[in-house]
C-alpha cells in the first residue's frame, strides 16, 4: 500500500490542471501523461474534462489508445469526468460514428445528453458512496450513463426534472466515472474516492 | 439534500466550459465543410463566421453576424462546440445567437462594432462570452460585464503575430505586476486600471486571471502556435491562418500538434514540414491606424 499514490493525469486537452490540485489536495502525487512513456510509473490515470471528440483523436494520432487500452485491462484505476466518462464507456451514442474509447467501463454512454452549452448546469447531487452531505455538480456538455451493466455499481442519480432517474455517477471495480466535474468546485470527495481505490489497487 | 432544481448559467458552468478548452485549438469556419475538416484535424471547437478576417480586411464593407442558416449548418455538421461572433455592443445579435444554441459568443472586433460606448452585458445571457483584450484593464472590464473567457485581440487577417505576442506579454506583465503590490497599492492600482478593486484583489492573489486566456490574431503556423502558449496562452484560436494556406487540412492538423507539444521543438519542427503556403502575410506595421482591429474596444 503506498500511502502517497503517483496517479497521472491525461494531458492531452482539457481541465488537467484542475484535477490536479484535486489530486494533490487529497494526497496524491501527480504527473502528466502525454506519451506512452508517461504510463509506466503510474498508480492510476485520471481522464480530465475536455472535448471527447478531440481528446479521442488526438489519443489515436499520439499513438496511445491501444496502450491506454492495455493498461486499463491490465487493472490500472482510471477515473473519468465528463470527457473522460466518454473515453471510459464501451459504448457511446450520439458521437461521431468513428469515435473510439479506451473502453472497460461495462457501459453505454450518451454525449450531450443535456443538450448545448445553454442547458450545461449545476446542481446538488446525493453520493452516499462519499458521504451524506450534498455534492455541488457542475454538468458542463454532459455526458450520461445509459444502460449499465451487470457489475456497474450506481453512485448517484439527478433526483429532479425531466432527467429524474439519470445516471451521473458510476463505479465498476477500479474504474470511477462522473458526468460532471468535481475538479470544478473544490469538494475533493470524489478525487479522495478515487485515490482510495488506487491505495487499495497498489 | 440534492433536491435543488438545476441552475443553468452560472458563472461556474460558463467558465468550466472554457475549462474544458484548453490546450486546444478553436478554428475559424465559414461553412459545413471547413467545420468537419476542423473538427478530423483535432480542433476542441469551431467559430463560425461569414467571411474569415483576412477577407473582411481585403473586401471591407460593414461585417455582421453570420447567416443563421450558416450557423444551423455548422452546427449539424460537428460534435464539437461551436462558437459565432456578435458585433461589440450588439445585444440583439448575442440574443440571436443564443437563441440559435451557439456554445459560446465571440463578442469580436472582427466585426464592426455596433456600439462604440458600450460592450453587452453579458451578464443577462445563459450563454458564455469570450472577448478580446489588449491589456489587463481591458480583460478585467470585460469580466465585469460578463464575459468567462478572455483571448489577446492581436491583429485578426494578417498572419502578423507580433501583436498577439505583445499583448500576451501585456497582459501577464500586467498581472505579475499586480501581483508583487502592497495589499495598498491595489486601489490605485485599480483606478489606473479601469476595473473593479475586487477584481484587481482577486488577480493580484491568484496571479492570474480567473478565467481561462487564450490567444488570437495572427497566428498562422505552428511555430506562432507553439510560441503563443509559451508565452502563457491556454489554447489557441486560429482565424485566417488555416483556410487561406495551401494546405489546410495538414496545416490545422499541424497546429493542433504544436499547440499539444508546444513545450516539445522535436515534434513542432517535424509537423512543421512540408505544409504548403502559408496565409500571405500583411505586416501589421503597413497597415493605416484606422484600419487596425485591436483598437476596436475599449
Amino acid at each position: 500500500m503506498t500511502s502517497s499514490p503517483l496517479i497521472g493525469v491525461l494531458a492531452l486537452q482539457g481541465d488537467v490542471k484542475e484535477h490536479e490540485l484535486a489530486l494533490e489536495a487529497v494526497g496524491a502525487h501527480t504527473t502528466r501523461v502525454r506519451a506512452v512513456e508517461d504510463l509506466k510509473a503510474i498508480d492510476g490515470l485520471v481522464i480530465p474534462g475536455g472535448e471527447s471528440t478531440t481528446m479521442s483523436n488526438l489519443a489515436i494520432r499520439m499513438g496511445l489508445l491501444e496502450p491506454l487500452r492495455a493498461v486499463s485491462s491490465a487493472g490500472m484505476p482510471m477515473y473519468g469526468s465528463c470527457a473522460g466518462m466518454i473515453m471510459l464507456a464501451n459504448t457511446v451514442i450520439d458521437a461521431r460514428p468513428d469515435q473510439q474509447t479506451i473502453g472497460g467501463l461495462d457501459v453505454t454512454v450518451r454525449r450531450n445528453a443535456f443538450g448545448r452549452q445553454i442547458d450545461s448546469f449545476e446542481i446538488d447531487l446525493e453520493i452516499p458512496a462519499v458521504g451524506e452531505l450534498p455534492f455541488r455538480a457542475v454538468f458542463i456538455r454532459a455526458p450520461l450513463v445509459e444502460s449499465p451493466g451487470p457489475g456497474v455499481e450506481v453512485l448517484s442519480t439527478l433526483r429532479r426534472g425531466g432527467a429524474a432517474g439519470t445516471i451521473v455517477a458510476v463505479r465498476q471495480g477500479v474504474r470511477l466515472a462522473t458526468s460532471f466535474h468535481p475538479e470544478l468546485t473544490g469538494d475533493t470527495r470524489i478525487h479522495d474516492l478515487f485515490v482510495q481505490i488506487v491505495r487499495q489497487c497498489s | 439534500m440534492g433536491d435543488q432544481d438545476a441552475v443553468t448559467g452560472t458563472s461556474r458552468v460558463k467558465r468550466g466550459m472554457a475549462d474544458m478548452l484548453k490546450g486546444g485549438v478553436i478554428m475559424d469556419v465559414v461553412n459545413a465543410e471547413q467545420a468537419k475538416i476542423a473538427e478530423d484535424a483535432g480542433a476542441v471547437a469551431v467559430m463560425a463566421l461569414e467571411r474569415v478576417p483576412a477577407d473582411i480586411r481585403a473586401q471591407g464593407g460593414v461585417a455582421r453576424m453570420s447567416d443563421p442558416d450558416m450557423i444551423d449548418d455548422i452546427i449539424n455538421a460537428v460534435s464539437v462546440p461551436v462558437m459565432a461572433k456578435a458585433r461589440i455592443g450588439h445585444f440583439a445579435e448575442a440574443q440571436i445567437l443564443q437563441s440559435l444554441g451557439v456554445d459560446y459568443i465571440d463578442e469580436s472586433e472582427v466585426l464592426t462594432p455596433a456600439d462604440y460606448a458600450n460592450h453587452i452585458d453579458k451578464q443577462l445571457f445563459t450563454v458564455p462570452f469570450v472577448c478580446g483584450a489588449t491589456n489587463l484593464g481591458e480583460a478585467l472590464r470585460r469580466l465585469t460585464e460578463g464575459a468567462s473567457m478572455i483571448r489577446s485581440k492581436g491583429e485578426a487577417g494578417t498572419g502578423d503575430v507580433s501583436n498577439a505576442v505583445t499583448h500576451m506579454r501585456r497582459i501577464r506583465g500586467d498581472i505579475a505586476r499586480l501581483s508583487s503590490m502592497s495589499p495598498d497599492e491595489l486601489y490605485v492600482a485599480a483606478k489606473e486600471l479601469q476595473a473593479s478593486y475586487d477584481l484587481v484583489a482577486e488577480v493580484a492573489r491568484l496571479g492570474k486571471l480567473p478565467v481561462v486566456l487564450f490567444t488570437a490574431g495572427g497566428i498562422a503556423t505552428p511555430a506562432d502556435a507553439a510560441m503563443m502558449m509559451q508565452l502563457g496562452a491556454d489554447g489557441v484560436f486560429v482565424g485566417s491562418g488555416i483556410f487561406k494556406s495551401g494546405d489546410p487540412v495538414r496545416r490545422a492538423q499541424a497546429i493542433v500538434q504544436a499547440t499539444l507539444n508546444f513545450d516539445n521543438p522535436d515534434v513542432v519542427a517535424k509537423v512543421s514540414r512540408g505544409l504548403g503556403d502559408a496565409m500571405v502575410g500583411i505586416n501589421v506595421a503597413e497597415i493605416p491606424v484606422a484600419h487596425r482591429l485591436e483598437d476596436r474596444g475599449w
